[in-house]
């Protein structure tokens, strides 16, 4: 862990860079006031020129921002709130949480959270450790078989086989309805292998021959040295298989028929997005029938579809500007 | 060595060079002793490297699995594949299905669509995360710049289901805009289900969910600028436009090009999640792209061999689209997306 931080520490300094530090010396009498982090050179713009800028980026980080706030604030209203307001509700009324309490007390989008969570766990994990090896094995150039397989993982990102054949491939093996069919025709992305052997191939070669002279395998050196040292990068690709196991929709609506399997995304399409009553469901306590059946239990569906990644995205998006995914764009 | 490589813009040497990816760090320094070619004998490689051919078989076996029996599973496209045969004893037919396919006026409306979203978003599109980037590069506090940063990023984790969604939720027919503009008095318009106005929804959809995502690559780009080039410019007089044109933009211009052929090879290819999505709701003659009638001709109603003709006649025409504009990279001096060894 520590060292992690460390490697984290180091790595981040790159972002500093395009704003050197201010002079230290010899400050001249300014009549604008500017900011320290501006460099001597450059004049400081004009107010309306910084005035437009300021509204233009508050205007993006609106965009952003106000959908996710009306969305959540809808969910944690009243019925009686969406009524008065004839939909989404944008001025805070009266706080409940009944429709949290409707959707996870059990029924079809407690099922679906679980699935979902379940599948997106199980495949970042086999996704992410066969990536990491992978990278490894192919990290040393003039290794045995070391440009085959390496164009064998290239030549997939320029030509995907197509959705039919693949499709047929995964009824031929039986996994319609299993949740492997969710994981495993995906579950190796060549983008994310080279992300990883790129970074790999950036530790500093001197501690691997170090480590090796002290008479470390391949495998003591991949996982007490390099991984250890990668924190970042993998953190980053388990970050973009997570998040593409948890919000994959299309997958599941081809192999999984028994909607009772259903992930949260078809759930939310469904219910949510085409306004479908969900079909059995068990007993009447659950969505459809419910009291507040309306927008609010909708919008909590919402909620509960961005959670997982509002709860893990401040943890690694720190890692995103220090070059980690930049590098690996060329094979 | 890569942060180093990223760092290094208060040397001089990188200025101007392609930022970052050009060279993979690794390449030069290669893992001292180990990588002593051909003499070793290949009995002593293969047990020196038998770890190595370990680590990557799991990955090499998945790919093999979803990835290459896959490819040649399209060999169904010069059959009369039925489910209910076995693969071996479906009849052949030759070129039959290539031709039914592109004599199709259907498929080629779906060319066109898909033609018509690549080109409008090129345009409208394309250019959002590159003037973002430089608005973004121009914030000089570092902390306002950085949250900005991560609130932008955050629209491109969220699932197209999420995305759509709230974009009815918000300009629907019975969405929040409607209603503000009704409460005004105003005529309403239904974004969301208008056939004439669906280029716009979707290119407004990819813009909030991507752009921000997109200007990563840009502004790791700009932070390879030598502030040194700048401040010369300055010296000689030249002001923030002429600089933004003779130093930021050509410092651009590799990852440009880069992101540019990427896209183009990727034209037959768009936003597959967001079309099937709203498909519905807008109509098939303006949303039906390349892919999703692949889908609906295949699995919906069960033509598998036209269907894959149809994949694979794209498959191939996008592969050659991406040697082209690569190729065409190359031409023009640039690096690509790949360098020929």
């Amino acid at each position: 862990m520590s060292i992690d931080n460390d490697t984290g520490q180091a790595m981040s300094r790159p972002d500093a860079v395009p704003f050197p530090a201010p002079p230290r010396a010899g400050r001249a009498p300014r009549r604008r006031r500017r900011s320290r982090h501006r460099p001597v050179w450059e004049g400081v713009p004009g107010p309306f020129t910084q005035a437009g800028k300021g509204i233009a980026l508050a205007a993006i980080v609106l965009a952003v921002l106000f959908p996710l706030y009306t969305v959540v604030l809808t969910s944690i209203s009243t019925q009686a709130d969406v009524n008065r307001s004839g939909g989404m509700v944008v001025v805070p009324g009266q706080i409940s949480f009944a429709a949290y309490e409707q959707i996870l007390s059990g029924g079809i989008v407690t099922r679906a959270a679980i699935v979902s969570v379940g599948v997106t766990t199980v495949g970042t994990l086999l996704s992410t450790i066969v990536s990491i090896l992978a990278a490894y094995g192919l990290s040393r150039p003039g290794s045995v078989l070391h440009r085959p397989i390496l164009f064998t993982f290239l030549i997939t990102m320029f030509f995907g086989a197509g959705m039919i054949p693949t499709y047929l491939l995964v009824s031929g093996l039986g996994l319609i309805d299993s949740y492997w069919s969710l994981i495993l025709p995906g579950a190796v992305s060549a983008f994310n292998v080279l992300i990883l052997r790129n970074f790999f191939m950036g530790v500093d070669q001197a501690i691997l021959d170090a480590a090796r002279i002290d008479g470390a395998g391949d495998w003591r050196v991949l996982g007490q040295i390099v991984v250890p040292m990668s924190g970042a990068a993998i953190a980053v690709v388990a970050l973009f298989y997570g998040v593409g196991y948890f919000n994959a929709f299309f997958n599941a609506m081809l192999y999984i028929n028994d909607n009772t399997k259903w992930p949260l995304q078809l759930v939310l399409r469904s219910y949510v997005l085409q306004g479908v009553a969900l079909p059995g469901g068990g007993g009447t306590a659950d969505v459809v029938t419910g009291a507040v059946s309306g927008l609010p239990v909708k919008m909590a569906i919402m909620v509960l579809a961005i959670l997982p990644i509002l709860a893990v995205y401040p943890f690694v998006q720190r890692h995103f500007t220090k070059g980690v995914i930049f590098g690996a764009i060329k094979g | 060595m890569r942060s180093n490589a990223v760092a290094a813009p208060t040397g001089a040497p990188a200025a101007h060079e392609t930022p970052g990816p050009a060279q993979t760090p690794g390449r030069g320094t290669r893992p001292g002793g180990r990588a002593a070619p051909r003499k070793v004998p290949l009995r002593l490689r293969l047990r020196r490297d038998r770890s190595l051919l370990l680590m990557c078989l799991p990955g090499v076996l998945l790919l093999g699995l979803f990835a290459y029996v896959p490819m040649l599973g399209n060999v169904i496209a010069w059959q009369d594949y039925s489910p209910y045969v076995p693969f071996r004893d479906s009849p052949w037919v030759g070129w039959d299905n290539f031709v039914r396919v592109l004599g199709n006026p259907l498929f080629l409306d779906a060319v066109r669509n898909t033609l018509a979203i690549t080109a409008f978003q090129l345009v409208f599109y394309f250019p959002v995360p590159i003037a973002l980037a430089l608005l973004l590069n121009s914030v000089v506090t570092p902390w306002v710049r950085t949250t900005i940063q991560s609130i932008v990023y955050l629209p491109h984790f969220f699932s197209w289901v999420l995305v759509v969604t709230i974009f009815q939720q918000l300009l629907g027919g019975a969405g929040l805009v409607n209603r503000v503009l009704a409460e005004r008095g105003l005529e309403g318009f239904d974004l969301m289900t208008n056939p004439d106005t669906f280029l716009v929804l979707i290119t407004a959809q990819s813009v909030w969910k991507d752009a921000g995502w997109g200007i990563i690559i840009f502004l790791a780009a700009l932070s390879t600028v030598d502030p040194a080039l700048h401040e010369a410019a300055v010296m000689d007089g030249a002001g923030a436009r002429r600089r933004l044109w003779h130093i930021t933009l050509p410092a651009l211009r590799p990852t440009i090009i880069l992101l540019l052929i990427l896209r183009l090879g990727d034209s037959l290819t768009v936003g597959f999640e967001q079309l099937i999505l709203q498909r519905a709701a807008v109509g098939a003659e303006v949303s039906e792209v390349i892919d999703t009638y692949v889908y609906y001709q295949g699995v919906v109603y069960g033509d598998w061999s036209f269907a894959a003709a149809a994949g694979l006649v794209k498959g191939l025409v996008s592969l050659a689209l991406v040697l082209g504009a690569n190729k065409l990279a190359h031409v023009f001096g640039e690096s690509g997306v790949y360098k020929r060894s």
